[in-house]
């Protein structure tokens, strides 16, 4: 099964703010796990994403009136900071696939809509 | 369906009653009810589970077993209960199942698979009496108790589906609204389908943390009825027998996990003095004042014995503590002759391994017997800010305070106590005492 794992945490994210020893080393600790998990198949693909206040949200009525604001769509203590496309046999693998994420963090797991 | 509702386990899975139920012969209507319904209560789960397993379908699953126990009601009665139930019930529904699998397309494809699963169970089920044989409700309670779900939709899928509560019974034992229940049931099914959560019982390596959420559910499932006062409805004080119930039947499964069993035994060893707890008025009755003649020595020598072999497993944990303590209650001959020096034991073992507040409340009572009501409240101090807002740390106090004649502060902090509980036993107790001086 498909799921997308959205990774979320406060905005002090090891790759930004100070370069401190301690953040880079958080940094490739995540660096290693994402490549292990590639090689293993297990994640499909992902991205961390540059921090929120870079956010942009467009929001599109009924009638089709768009807005533009600066900002995520929620203001909230926790960003969403990346996410993975995972494929895993179910709920319980991608839990302890995401429980290994080497780094403080709130992790949603969802799975994907498939058409078959 | 009221008889299903009615279909607790009259003996609530004492084996003594049982056997002094069978005993009664001026009854035989009664006695065919109640093994009809002891029947129903164990077969109607494991048709569910192992159905779930072959159909991968909850909804499909629960409506063939619902159909197979119409036609059981309808045909049992009259020409008499079959030697194998649990088989006939099976094989009604493997008909039923097939009918259905044949007119609908998407499950053409594993129609071959499913049909010799189904005959598999069956064979399987026939030849060994049905005993125990392919036993699918483990990996029934452990989905139904997975953590992706919340609490609230735990207890209402395994009462509902493990021990085949029907959902209007669960709404009023939860004093929530039915459509509230039947919302949560739909919602988890969709999400063990949809999430992908699968139905199996966990590896050894994540058992201990599942097992967890498993006992939490019984004990709150337990608790709820237990805790409910004498004017409840009826459905809400039968909870604790479900939980009973549910216990009982997940030890059957997993007779070699202690905790477990010390689950059940500390609900049976509550259950064997529930009815000393009100008396005819519908009043509370306290520990100390409790009519010890009128407990079930019998059950209480039954679940003792329970506790002693989960002990003896050497793998203590915090319900095999609990039952200790309330063994230590159950089978002392008056209040005053409680072994208090054991009790605190266990209560230091038990903060060790959980250290909540309300067990150090607890703590500090069995304290003030043992060594008087100075230390006590010296033991309560460090928790006032935490359990600032929990009517029975008030309660407590309040008797500690009026043993060393501090009446004043006694009334203070029960006035608090009352004014943080709704509980109409509670409050008439606490009324008493502020009358009282």
């Amino acid at each position: 099964m498909k799921y997308m794992v959205l990774i979320a945490g406060p905005e002090d994210a090891p790759s930004s703010g100070t370069p401190t020893p301690e953040r880079m080393a958080a940094y490739q600790r995540i660096l290693g796990w994402w490549d292990e998990q590639s090689k293993s198949g297990k994640v499909l693909e992902g991205y961390e994403l540059q921090p929120s206040l870079t956010a942009t949200t467009v929001r599109r009525d009924e009638a089709g009136n768009v807005t533009v604001t600066d900002g995520p769509f929620v203001e909230a203590k926790e960003m969403v900071g990346g996410y993975a496309i995972i494929d895993v046999a179910d709920l319980d693998e991608a839990i302890s696939l995401v429980s290994g994420w080497p780094s403080s963090a709130t992790l949603e797991i969802r799975p994907v809509v498939t058409r078959d | 369906m009221a008889f299903i509702r009615d279909a607790r386990d009259p003996a609530c899975g004492d084996p003594g009653l049982r056997e002094r139920l069978a005993a009664v012969p001026s009854e035989p209507r009664a006695l065919i009810d109640a093994r009809l319904a002891e029947t129903v209560r164990e077969e109607r789960g494991r048709l569910v589970a192992s159905l779930v397993r072959i159909l991968r379908d909850w909804e499909l699953a629960e409506e063939l077993v619902q159909e197979a126990l119409v036609v059981a009601l309808e045909t049992w009665p009259r020409d008499g209960m079959p030697r194998n139930p649990g088989a006939w019930l099976l094989t009604t529904a493997r008909h039923r199942a097939i009918d259905r699998l044949r007119r609908d397309a998407r499950y053409r494809e594993r129609l071959g698979i499913i049909g010799e699963e189904l005959r598999d169970v069956t064979s399987s089920w026939s030849e060994t009496g049905g005993v125990l044989a392919q036993d699918d409700r483990l990996r029934l309670i452990f989905t139904c108790c997975h953590p992706a779900l919340s609490r609230e939709a735990q207890v209402a899928l395994t009462l509902r589906t493990v021990a085949g509560l029907e959902t209007p019974a669960v709404a009023k034992a939860f004093l929530v609204p039915e459509a509230t229940v039947a919302q949560r049931i739909v919602r988890a099914k969709r999400k063990i389908r949809d999430a992908g959560i699968p139905y199996r019982v966990p590896e050894a390596a994540e058992l201990p943390g599942r097992l967890e959420q498993v006992l939490a559910v019984l004990y709150l499932v337990f608790n709820e009825g237990y805790l409910a006062s004498a004017g409840d409805a009826a459905e809400r004080r039968d909870l604790a027998r479900d939980g009973a119930w549910l216990a009982s039947l997940l030890v059957r499964l997993m007779p070699d996990e202690p905790e477990a069993i010390g689950l059940l035994a500390m609900m049976r060893l509550h259950l064997a003095r529930a009815d000393a707890r009100f008396a005819a008025d519908g009043s509370l009755v306290l520990l100390p004042e409790q009519d010890r003649s009128t407990w079930d020595h019998d059950a209480i020598a039954n679940a003792h014995e329970l506790l002693e072999r989960a002990l003896r497993m050497g793998r203590i944990g915090p319900y095999q503590l609990q039952a200790a303590i309330v063994a230590c209650h159950a089978t002392s001959a008056s209040y005053a002759g409680t072994d208090w020096g054991e009790v605190v034991a266990l209560y230091d073992r038990l903060l060790e391994l959980t250290p909540t507040p309300v067990v150090a409340l607890n703590r500090a009572l069995a304290i003030a017997e043992l060594r008087g009501p100075d230390e006590a409240l010296a033991a309560l101090e460090p928790l006032a800010a935490r359990l600032a807002d929990y009517h029975l740390y008030h309660a407590a106090r309040g008797l500690l305070l009026r043993r060393l004649g501090r009446i004043e502060e006694a009334r203070e902090t029960e006035r608090r106590a009352l004014a943080l509980t709704a509980n109409p036993a509670e409050r008439r107790l606490l009324e008493e005492r502020l009358a009282a001086s």
